[in-house]
Order: structure tokens, then sequence, then C-alpha cells
């Protein structure tokens, strides 16, 4: 019963630390499937979070303090969809100036909500579970962002391969100009799209300043977002295989502690280095095959749209 | 006529020197400049948070006398902290107060270019004749801590989430555990790091991954309420660092290892106002009020706290010594025999874990 318990902690504990990177990842692969290449994750997660943190505690709901989050990602999107889509700056140049603004925005707005608790979201899978097995009961705690994000694959790829307007979307990503001459509206779908990562990034960012450690501190995404985006590629533009990525991810960064807690005995400075040595391994496996990655890249990823017709 | 002008004269050469001094005189009153540089913002409940209480203490009780400037959040690694403490010397501070540990390099650099601005550098151990350290024995608190955890926990396992294997931290670890067990012999810890000073997401995965293991006590060493947010979530004891936590979790709370740098930076502003600073190691445990418990958690039972306090006072009066002998290490090996003690300096060195902890420095 006692490791019953465990696996299920261990489990529970993977979805939770997945969720962030399986939301903005989403919202990530959604936009580099249009053809735009943000970097900015980081800096959407971390606007999220202060103005998610920021709109809670000043309206008293969960509710608007999550939708200001998803706005707020989004406005920093559109500051990037402005700039490379309208203005067709660069795009990696863009992205990451992208990041170190929404770092230094976030820390600016928020800092007068240092220090402030918040209580947590968390909900119960399983409720009548709390007489039979209190520690269980615990074990299972989620919060409902966690269902969010299980669910996020599902209805992400229905609508890129089950819907004509994912198809539309594949279609500019992979060549602009042909789906120009179509007559579809590239700007259009791709402003749409960005606005749709960021929003996801900001979310994600939210869940980490409402519900994993319901608190705002300064640069608390701690490259979360670079993992993210690492992840989109590492599933090679595919959201199922994003889930799985996420998941890994969340496991070796839970595995870690419970490995030193069991009493292995590795150096935790080694430990502490598998997420990240996790992500490179697969990045690398996944590269070498270069067709396969020609295939399933986007062609026209990061590529700025010139209207010649 | 000439008598008076004599005496004119006199009282004017008389006078001259005394303006002299009266300018001087003014010159002294205008404030001491004090510079303070902090590793993470004020609002961080934590580290940062207790020094800047010192400060506001120093503006406090010296007044008109000081002026205080402080740059908050900046980075150890790279050129940034040299840059800042550069600029807190160039701007007319007379007194720096560096206050983490990787501030010492940058510290050490720029007190060798400004030989006449005193600096004193928090938890170092570089001095110089213009370059003072200080530090506090968290260690004596942690002994009291792990009293009330060895007392209040069921399950015998105390979850600690450690920062880095530093000595420092291990001191605190080291301490909790002998305290634990002269009160609870059956007591053991188990030990995992962060490798984070102050990230909330690690510090909880951390504390998550303890209270799965069974764990029903979390301590940390880290700067982030992130545990207590946990204890109070999962429904275990917790114990914070820094400050008073107890606003993360009002049931959890049970203690926490505060530090309290008033004193210190009152006396030494002193000292280097009226010219008596020396560049000193100061090293303050309970006795100095530089550390001390937060408030104890209702749910502590008296005979606990009575046992806390009779410790307190005798480790205040010298009787106690945390670090007394026999103490085994995780091999089983006898490291201080029976009648004997660490020294400070093996204290400042220590760099491995005693029996009873299960977990491993790297």
């Amino acid at each position: 019963m006692r490791e019953f318990t465990l696996v299920v902690a261990i489990l529970v504990a993977t979805l939770r630390a997945a969720t962030p990177l399986m939301l903005a990842g989403i919202g990530e692969l959604v936009t580099e499937r249009s053809g735009v290449l943000n970097l900015g994750v980081e800096g959407m997660m971390l606007m999220g979070a202060s103005v998610g943190f920021i709109g809670t505690v000043t309206s008293g709901s969960v509710v608007i303090g999550l939708l200001m989050a998803m706005l707020a990602g989004a406005a920093t999107a559109l500051v990037f969809g402005v700039l490379t889509l309208s203005l067709m700056a660069n795009q990696v140049a863009c992205g990451l100036a992208l990041t170190i603004f929404g770092t230094g925005f976030s820390a600016l707005i928020g800092a007068h909500y240092l220090g402030m608790p918040l209580p947590g979201l968390a909900l119960s899978l399983w409720p009548n579970l709390s007489t039979a097995s209190p520690l269980l009961h615990q074990a299972m705690l989620v919060d409902p962002l966690v269902l969010v994000a299980v669910a996020t694959p599902f209805l992400v790829y229905r609508f890129l391969h089950r819907t004509r307007a994912g198809l539309i979307l594949r279609a500019v990503g992979e060549s602009h100009d042909v789906a120009h001459a179509l007559g579809y509206s590239v700007l259009r779908i791709r402003y749409l799209a960005v606005l749709f990562g960021g929003g996801m990034s900001g979310l994600a960012g939210a869940y980490l300043s409402l519900a994993y450690t319901p608190m705002w501190a300064e640069n608390m995404v701690a490259g979360r977002g670079w993992i993210a985006l690492g992840l989109v590629v590492f599933s090679t533009w595919k959201p199922f295989w994003l889930a799985l990525g996420a998941c890994l991810f969340g496991f070796v960064t839970i595995a870690q502690f419970q490995a030193e807690g069991l009493g292995l005995q590795v150096s935790p400075a080694l430990l502490a280095m598998l997420p990240y040595l996790a992500t490179i391994v697969v990045l690398v496996l996944i590269s070498r095959d270069t067709v396969r990655l020609k295939l399933n890249a986007p062609a026209a990823l990061g590529k700025p749209f010139h209207v010649t017709a | 006529m000439i008598l008076s002008t004599r005496r004119a004269l006199l009282g004017a050469s008389l006078a001259l020197p005394a303006a002299g001094l009266l300018g001087r005189a003014a010159l002294a009153a205008e404030p001491y400049k004090v510079g303070f540089i902090y590793v993470a913002p004020i609002g961080d409940v934590g580290w940062t948070f207790q020094h800047d209480l010192g400060r506001k203490a120093l503006e406090a009780a010296l007044g008109d006398k000081v002026k205080t400037a402080y740059v908050e959040n900046v980075p150890e690694e790279g050129a940034d902290a040299e840059r800042v403490i550069r600029k807190l010397a160039t701007d007319g501070n007379r007194l720096i107060y560096t206050t983490s540990f990787g501030f010492m390099n940058p510290t050490e650099k720029v007190a060798k270019q400004f030989p006449k601005v005193k600096f004193a550098h928090c938890t170092g151990y570089k001095r110089l004749p213009n370059l003072a350290t200080y530090s506090a024995r968290f260690y004596e608190a942690r002994y009291l801590a792990g009293i009330i955890a060895g007392r209040m926990t069921k399950s015998n396992i105390i979850g600690y989430v450690g920062s880095f294997p530093i000595p420092e931290v291990v001191q605190g670890i080291n301490a909790t555990l002998l305290a634990a067990r002269s009160v609870n012999p059956n007591v053991q810890i188990k030990l995992v790091f962060a490798s984070t000073w102050y990230d909330p997401g690690k510090e909880r995965a951390a504390a998550e991954a303890l209270i799965s293991q069974g764990a029903d006590i979390i301590m940390c060493h880290t700067d982030s309420p992130a545990i207590v947010q946990t204890g109070e979530e999962k429904g275990v004891w917790s114990m914070g660092y820094d400050s008073d936590e107890s606003k993360y979790g009002s049931k959890s709370f049970l203690t926490a290892v505060t530090m309290d740098w008033n004193e210190y930076y009152i006396e030494q502003t002193k000292a280097a106002i009226t010219g008596t600073w020396k560049s000193s190691d100061v090293w303050g445990g309970l006795k100095s009020g530089m550390v001390k418990l937060a408030p104890l958690n209702a749910a502590i039972a008296d005979s606990v706290r009575q046992e806390v306090a009779a410790a307190q006072a005798k480790i205040e009066g010298g009787t106690l010594l945390p670090f007394a002998g026999p103490i085994k290490d995780q091999s089983g090996a006898v490291k201080v025999a029976a009648g004997k003690a660490l020294t400070d300096a093996e204290i400042l060195n220590l760099n491995w874990l005693v029996e009873g902890v299960q977990g491993s420095l790297g």
C-alpha cells in the first residue's frame, strides 16, 4: 500500500510538473506550425505569472486572474507579432528581446506583490479517498489546470488535423506563398496563431504563480519556457509527442528528488543536471535523422512573409 | 585703540582655527553614508528581507547621523556585483555591507582599490584591513529546531531540503539531527539538495518527494516559503528559514530559523562613525541575538517549549555545545570523541554528515 501510494504520488507530481511545459509547449507548437518562430516563451510565461498573480490578488477571483494572465501573454505576443509580421523584423532577435523584456517588465510590475501569500487551487481527483487513505488523498491532489493541460493535446490535434481551419494553418506554415496564392490571409492566420501561443504561455505562467507555488517571485519560471521551446522541436511538432516529452521532463525533475530521498548514492549536482541532459540527448537523437527533421518541420518556419503578388 | 585692535586681532586669530574646527564639525555632522548590496529583492521574505530590516533598524537608531543606500537584486556571478559595489564606493558611501557569500571576490577586489572605504562581507572568509566579515551561528538555532522536530514527528522521518552542500548548510543538517536524536533516538533525516537558494517550483518538488516518502516534518535551507505552502497543502509540519513564514501556512508552520542583523549593523556603523571600527570576524550565535527562532506554533506543547528554552539557556551559557562528542559520521566512524567538541575551524569546514542523515553531499 505504501509503495502504491508512492507510485501514485510520483505520477501526480509528474503531471503537475509537466503542466506548464504542456500548456506553453502547445501554444508554441501552434505558433510554429503557422510558420512563426517565437522564442519569447519564457518572457510571456513570466508576464502571465505576474499579471495572473496581481489580477487574483486585486480582484479576489482566480478565474479573473487566469483570464488576465492569458490576456497579458497574448498582449506580449502581440508586440512580437507586430514587429515580426507587420514590420518583418527578424523573428529570432525579436523573440529573444521579448524574453528579456518579459522578464524585466514582470519583475517591475510584480515588485509590490512579493511576499504575498495566496491559498492554492488544488482539488482532489477522487474526493472519496480521503476517508479510505489520507495519504492517497493527499497524493492525488491536482489543480484544475492540470486537467486542462491533459486535454489540450487532444483538442489541438483535433484542430490541426481534423478541421479545415487547422489545415489552412498548417498550409500557411508549410508554404505561405502558396497559401497566399490560394487567397488565404497569411498575416491574419499568423497573428491568430501568435496570440494563441501567447495566451497559452500566459496561462502556463499563471499556473506556476497561482497553483503550483501560489506566490510571485522574480524569475519564478526558472527556464521552463526554454524547455518548452526545446520540447516543441523534440516532439517534431506533433501534439501527442509534445505531451510525452512534457511528461518525461516532468518525471525527470521529480525523479531527481525521489531518487535522492530513497538513498541513491548519486551526486545531487549530477541529478540536477538530468532533466537538461535528457532534453539534449533526445534532441541529438532526433536531429541525427535530418530527413525526418526536414519532413516534419514546417517548411516556412521563421521565414518572414513578403507579399509578392 | 591699539589695545582693542590687538585684542581684536587676537580674537580674530583665535576665531579662525575655531571656525576651522567648527567647519570640520559641520562637515562631520553631514550624515555618514552607508551602502548595502543585496542578492535578491527585498520582498523575498527571506535572506534579503532580514538584512533590509537591519538597514531600517540602523536608520531608526541613528536617524540623521546616517544615510543609507541600497541596491537590490544584484546577481552574484558576472561583472554586475563588482560594478555595483564600486558605484556604492564612488557614490560616497563610507561603509558598505555586502550581504551574500557570492559577493566575496568582488568585495575583496573593490576593497583593495578603495582603502579608505570600509567593507563588511556576510558569510565570507576573506578579510583585509578595511574588509570585515560577519555571519551568524545558524546551527545553534537549528539545534533548537531539531529538538522541536524530534518531539513533533510521528513517522520519525524528517525531510530536509538543502540548497548546496556547503559547510553552512551541513552545519544545520548535523545540528538538527543531533538535537532531534537527543530527544528521540529513532529519528532520521532524509536529505535532498535543491541546488538553488531560491526556486519555489524546485523546492516544492523536493518537499513533495520527501513527503511522499514518509516525512512528516519538512525543513529547509532555502529562501522561499514554498516548503511551508507544500506542508500546509499536504497536512505535514514545516519549518522555514530566514523569516517568519507563518502566513504561508498557519497550521503547518512550526517555526523558522531566523536571523537578526539589527544590533550588528547599529554597533558596527556607530564604531565606524566614531572611528573605532576594526576589521573583525563576527560570528554571533543565540546569545548575541543574531539567530533566533520565529514564534512557535501554538500546537507545540508546553513541555517542548520548556525543553527548547532550557537548551537555549544552556547554549547561551556555553554549557551545551551543539557539536559535542561522541559523534559518528554516516559510515559509523567516530569523528568526535566523547568529552570533546568540534572547534570553530572544524565547524567552518564541516564537510561530512552525521549518522542518521540519509543523503549525500555529492
